[in-house]
């Protein structure tokens, strides 16, 4: 959009605080829920990206976390449970100039959305995803998520799934995204960091952000003494992110993975021509 | 059942109907096109409609056609001509091909006796050595003998024929000189067999004509309502709608992604849509079943989507490549909560392109998904058509301008449509929302939201003025009979009212292309005096039936003649239900 053309010469981008970025609704979350934390990262995040708000559209599926588009003043979206990364993609690539925020929990991303997680991956389409993770389902109060410990006691699974967890990094980082990193709400300012740059990667961007529920996992609360600001060190090289998730403790915060693939760009000739010259091939 | 008669002479006929049968991989489908081109080139009117069993490559195939001196969209009660190059697993389509005394079987002796279910019919026999014919020609084939033998039989000239085979050959030249070859041989071969049915001289050709199928035309008719984004997911019988529209797209600036799933399509259609950009998916019963849940987003967010249905026969994964009209309740009732959206229904090949260009204009106009049904017979049968009447633009999406103050996205509007902020605006950013939402679009679990928002969005669709597309409205009007239909039984119905108003039957004909919301003043209108309406349709359980009674007081006395699918209605299932009716 910052181009010059003929003569005359684009606006130069308005700064805006981080606060210009939220909207004037108050969230439901409960106090202390991590999420708020992620509001604020990705106010900052857009305010040094300088996104004039208006061609940012956030992207949300069901959940706690998913309520976030509304709290954001940019465009937003708030669709079906798990199916936040498919709106997503049908809009970033019919809109490629919008900036395409998707944002939700792990249940949303992992469990009913999992398949959507893989292929968007796969797909590498120039957007970013934001998952708060906290290990739980905390809209309906308290169901263990593909997150969560096998162990954890709750009412629909007594003495826990004794399922192992699912292991968000992994997966993204073998199906292919092209921007992989994990933040923590505890540390906004880190978390806005990563956000920024997941925003500028080209290529589908996943950022993993450890957002405690302070209501149903009140444990999470000692979060903020097991993670490892800065623990990862990003590269470009798929093997080396491989060796280095071996020894992730899981707390392990920073970028992981920053690759080279090139976007999703759709194929197929471009050259515009009209609809009714498609009648020629229907013509006796 | 017009049964085919052996008169013991040669017949002139306006209509003759063929299939070239044999086992998957003989090239039936590819002779059944070429010989369906040089119908089209030698100026007849002609519809082609494909059948084979559930194997991939190999297993049975037959392409059935009808060759007409006028518009056809439908097959007949019988086939004047069976031919195959072999006879493997080919009476499996039994029911499909019915055959009468009249008929003809047209065979290799090489291959062994035709299935006894044909040659109970009484049907003649012909005997061509087809394989050993095709071995006489270098490099022939003999589905191409076999195209000779069928253009001479029903008297199609040496040109057309050729073209067609050039049409289809032409980017393999080493192919075309053997095929040729191979078309004399078989057109030579003819002529030691008693020629029963040959058709009458083509009709002058008073307009331009089209070569098409039914998902061709939804496609491109998808094009010309403005659709320039389309999220796929592959299923039988649609998919050929979608690979159609991949290069087509790209021509028109368009973008076609293929979706992991169909719950992934229809939510990136929505997306696409949400961005300002008219969007689009197909499928058919088992991909709208998982679309559905996002329909109901769509109706919620007021997100214009297009969903073409190409029905196949349900439950479950059913019969894939068969057609049925069982969609009809899940496409109108399939949405939780009170969610009204659009349903239309193509009746036609061509009908196709203007029901689903006119499908995106409703969506855009009024911001809710819309479906359109079409079905395996129409959506996979490729015809000789009038070209299509235009349709008038449509007045497109209501786009709120970037100055509009205190912008509401779900405003409480006298019509029911709010202008929708695309995003890029500034100073309109909303969240588009599928909880219920207060006219700013903010979440609110109020009451008093919920109804004012129910009554907004069913509004939009109950005052919108239709005009006169919701239905053909057709046969004679002073008839105190009518019969209403939909969809790929209108052609057969048609037809069979045609012939039953040759003996004193007279009935009006209402073929619905509006089903949701159901047009019922228009309806009732168009029934005004009537004592006797018949409702036809091709399911098990009367869904449009019982659809129409629950929505409108049908006058007189209301019968239904349904039933289910692989099996379409033929013209002369109807004529005698129409005789029985009227006697009734």
């Amino acid at each position: 959009m910052n181009e010059v053309v003929s003569g005359t010469v684009a606006p130069v981008p308005v700064m805006r605080g981080p606060n210009e970025y939220k909207s004037d609704l108050k969230p439901v979350w409960c106090p202390g829920c991590g999420d708020f934390g992620v509001v604020n990262a990705l106010a900052k995040a857009m305010a040094k990206l300088a996104l004039e708000p208006q061609d940012v559209a956030v992207v949300s599926g069901i959940g706690c976390s998913s309520r976030i588009p509304a709290y954001m003043a940019s465009y937003g979206f708030h669709g079906v449970h798990g199916r936040a990364l498919a709106a997503g993609t049908g809009l970033k690539i019919a809109r490629p100039d919008l900036t395409v925020i998707v944002t939700g929990g792990d249940g949303d991303g992992y469990s009913i959305g999992g398949n959507h997680f893989l292929h968007a991956c796969r797909r590498n389409v120039d957007m970013t995803y934001i998952v708060m993770d906290n290990r739980v389902y905390g809209m309906t109060k308290g169901q263990p998520s593909p997150t969560t410990e096998p162990d954890w006691d709750s009412k629909l699974s007594p003495d826990g799934t004794g399922l192992r967890e699912f292991q968000p990094l992994v997966i993204a980082l073998t199906s292919g995204a092209n921007f992989i990193a994990r933040g923590f709400t505890g540390d906004p300012n880190g978390l806005a960091e990563i956000i920024e740059q997941a925003v500028r990667h080209p290529g589908f961007s996943f950022v993993e952000v450890l957002s405690p529920c302070v209501t149903f996992r009140p444990e999470q609360k000692e979060w903020k003494k097991l993670v490892m600001p800065d623990a990862f060190k990003p590269t470009p090289d798929v093997p080396r992110a491989v060796r280095r998730l071996l020894r992730d403790t899981g707390f392990d915060l920073g970028v992981l993975y920053a690759g080279e693939r090139p976007p999703y760009a759709p194929r197929g000739p471009r050259a515009v021509r009209a609809p009714s010259d498609l009648e020629a091939r229907f013509e006796l | 059942m017009q049964q085919l008669q052996n008169t013991g002479a040669g017949q002139t006929a306006r209509s003759v109907s063929v299939v070239l049968a044999g086992s998957g991989g003989a090239g039936v489908m590819t002779a059944g096109n070429m010989l369906l081109e040089a119908a089209a080139g030698a100026g007849y009117y002609a519809l082609m409609t494909r059948s084979s069993g559930p194997q991939i490559r190999g297993g049975e195939a037959a392409a059935m056609l009808r060759i007409a001196c006028q518009p056809v969209e439908c097959m007949e009660d019988q086939f004047h001509v069976l031919a195959a190059v072999d006879w493997e697993n080919v009476q499996r389509f039994n029911a499909e091909i019915p055959l009468g005394p009249g008929s003809l079987i047209v065979g290799d002796p090489d291959q062994g006796d035709p299935p006894e279910v044909y040659l109970r019919s009484g049907a003649a026999r012909a005997e061509v050595s087809l394989k050993k014919i095709a071995k006489s020609v270098p490099e022939g084939r003999a589905n191409m003998v076999l195209l000779g033998t069928l253009a001479a039989l029903l008297g199609l000239p040496d040109d057309a024929v050729a073209r067609a085979v050039e049409r289809t050959l032409g980017k393999r030249p080493a192919a075309l000189a053997p095929s040729l070859a191979a078309v004399a041989a078989g057109r030579a071969a003819a002529t030691g067999i008693e020629r029963r049915y040959w058709l009458a001289p083509p009709p002058p050709k008073d307009g331009a004509r089209w070569l098409l199928t039914g998902n061709e035309a939804a496609g491109y008719g998808a094009i010309k309502g403005g659709v320039r984004f389309v999220a796929a997911y592959p299923i039988t019988p649609a998919t050929e709608l979608l690979e159609w529209m991949s290069p087509a797209l790209a021509q028109v600036g368009g973008t076609l992604v293929q979706a992991e799933d169909e719950l992934a399509s229809i939510n990136m259609a929505i997306g696409g849509s949400y961005g300002g950009v008219p969007s689009l998916t197909a499928t058919s019963g088992p991909g709208l079943s998982l679309m559905i849940e996002a329909l109901g987003l769509a109706v919620a967010a007021e997100i214009p989507v297009v969903v073409v249905d190409v029905m196949r026969v349900g439950p479950s994964t059913g019969i894939p490549t068969k057609s049925e009209q069982g969609d009809l309740n899940i496409a109108v009732h399939g949405l939780h909560g009170d969610a009204p959206h659009l349903v239309l229904a193509a009746n036609s090949v061509a009908d196709c392109l203007g029901t689903t260009q006119w499908a995106v204009q409703l969506a855009e106009a009024l911001q809710a998904p819309a479906i359109v049904l079409s079905d395996q017979f129409l959506g996979q049968a490729r015809a000789v058509v009038e070209r299509p009447a235009q349709l008038a633009a449509g007045s497109g999406r209501a786009i709120a301008p970037g100055s509009t103050p205190g912008y509401r996205r779900y405003a409480l509007t006298a019509n029911g449509v709010s202008p929708m902020a695309l995003p890029g605006t500034a100073g309109l950013a909303y969240t588009a929302d599928g909880l219920e939402h207060a006219e700013r679009g903010t979440p609110s679990s109020q009451a008093t939201d919920h109804v004012a928002q129910l009554d907004k969005r069913r509004r939009k669709l109950t005052e919108w003025d239709y005009g006169d597309r919701w239905a053909d409205v057709e046969g004679d009007a002073a008839a105190n009979c009518a019969i209403v239909t939909f969809g790929s039984c209108t052609a057969p119905v048609r037809e069979g009212l045609a012939r039953a108003a040759a003996e004193g039957v007279a009935a009006r004909l209402i073929s619905l292309r509006l089903l949701a919301p159901l047009p019922a003043r228009r309806l009732l209108a168009a029934l005004d005096g009537v004592r006797d309406v018949l409702v036809i349709e091709q399911n098990h359980t009367a869904q449009l039936y019982k659809y129409l009674r629950a929505e409108c007081d049908l006058p007189g006395r209301v019968t239904s003649l349904h039933r289910p699918g692989a099996l379409q209605f033929s013209p002369g299932d109807i004529h005698r239900h129409l005789l029985e009716w009227s006697r009734a």
